[in-house]
């Protein structure tokens, strides 16, 4: 890989001006040290078995879990890397989620060792025990490892998570101005991007997926809750101020461990709590 | 039921039949000639499902029940104007 970018940097610069031959210079040096490095790399081969969760709707039989093994010298150092190389070199038939690679999308939220998290974002665990790797729990399956997100997606649409004004801003077609205070109030929740692993870590999520809202949501309506410019934060507590939308939390708190973007929602659905008028 | 010829229908039984009532109840909605198409297309489906599932495979049969009734939601929004299949050998692309 690496030697291969910087050929590419050789082939650009070869024809510009003679200063950035000393640059050219530097890069077939470290090309070279690149080359007698790798065989050594490769030499060396560590071995490590992944148990991955399979089922097909296709052909419909129980699912199972199947044993990969991978040489974690040629492949990246995080569990997404060697599920795309699984994919690439032994069974291209393993279907995940993946986009961004990078913790930003939250498309490859699973169970991993028996804890939810981000493939991109979880490194690959020591080298000689099995790693199992299995859909996010309590969710149902579409197929392989890619569960199916309705019911977690129409409880964050049930939060309307958009801004509702009463008023229309004071100047005409100007966005609404919030002090720096007033912002700060919203970090440690605008970072949520809905990977869906707190509310699926969540034992009191797995009983009652359906009326309970989930810290994934609940955290969003608290972002609004909070927004200094939406103005329909009285309706929105009346909104979730139920038995089972709401106070379905009991503050177990697994939903701040499996946070891959080290948030709290246990803490904010705490805030949600105690702004609620007192009875 | 003393005496009556009624047979008795398991909870996922009835699911799967209101399911195929809410499709025929949708394809009332639609044009005269998609209503038509509709109903061969989910008759054919669940006639073939019929026959080809296992009816002690309980973990198959729901998720055809969560993908039909998201089907179903999707045949609900008036955007939507028919509906259409395509069949696929597996065996010959393989």
């Amino acid at each position: 890989m690496a030697s291969t970018i910087l050929k590419r940097a050789i082939t650009n610069i070869s024809s510009t001006s003679s200063t950035s031959r000393l640059i050219l210079l530097r890069a077939h040096a470290s090309e070279a040290q690149a080359q007698q490095v790798t065989p050594k790399a490769t030499s060396t081969t560590t071995l490590k078995k992944f148990q991955i969760y399979r089922w097909n709707p296709d052909t419909p039989s129980k699912p199972e879990l199947k044993e990969y093994e991978i040489n974690l010298k040629e492949c990246g150092p995080m569990v997404l890397d060697a599920l795309i190389k699984i994919k690439n070199d032994i069974d291209p038939s393993l279907t995940f989620r993946r986009s961004c690679r990078e913790g930003i999308c939250g498309s490859c939220a699973m169970n991993i060792d028996g804890c939810n998290g981000l493939a991109c974002l979880t490194k690959i665990p020591s080298e000689n025990s099995n790693t199992t790797i299995t859909p996010l729990p309590h969710m149902f399956v579409v197929k392989d490892l890619v569960v199916d997100m309705t019911n977690f997606y129409n409880q964050y649409k049930s939060i309307e998570p958009w801004l509702k004004r009463k008023n229309p801003p004071e100047e005409k077609g100007k966005e609404i101005l919030q002090s720096k205070k007033d912002r700060a109030k919203l970090d440690g929740m605008y970072e949520c991007i809905l990977c869906a692993c707190c509310s699926t870590s969540c034992p009191s999520y797995w009983w009652n997926p359906e009326s309970y809202l989930g810290p994934a949501a609940l955290l969003h309506a608290n972002r609004w809750i909070s927004d200094s410019r939406d103005e329909f934060t009285k309706e929105r507590l009346e909104a979730i101020n139920d038995e089972f939308k709401l106070y379905r939390c009991h503050t177990i708190l697994n939903c701040a461990r499996a946070c891959p973007k080290g948030l709290n929602p246990g803490k904010q659905i705490a805030h949600i709590k105690s702004s609620q008028p007192k009875a | 039921m003393g005496g009556t010829k009624v047979q008795r229908l398991s909870g996922m039984q009835k699911q799967v039949l209101s399911l195929y009532r809410g499709f025929l109840r949708v394809a009332r909605s639609k044009s005269e000639e998609e209503r038509r198409n509709i109903e061969s297309v989910v008759n054919q489906e669940f006639r073939r499902n019929s026959k080809e599932v296992d009816r002690k495979n309980f973990q198959y049969i729901e998720y055809l029940l969560r993908r039909g009734n998201k089907q179903l939601d999707q045949l609900r929004n008036p955007g939507t104007i028919g509906l259409s299949s395509l069949q696929i050998d597996f065996l010959k692309i393989n």
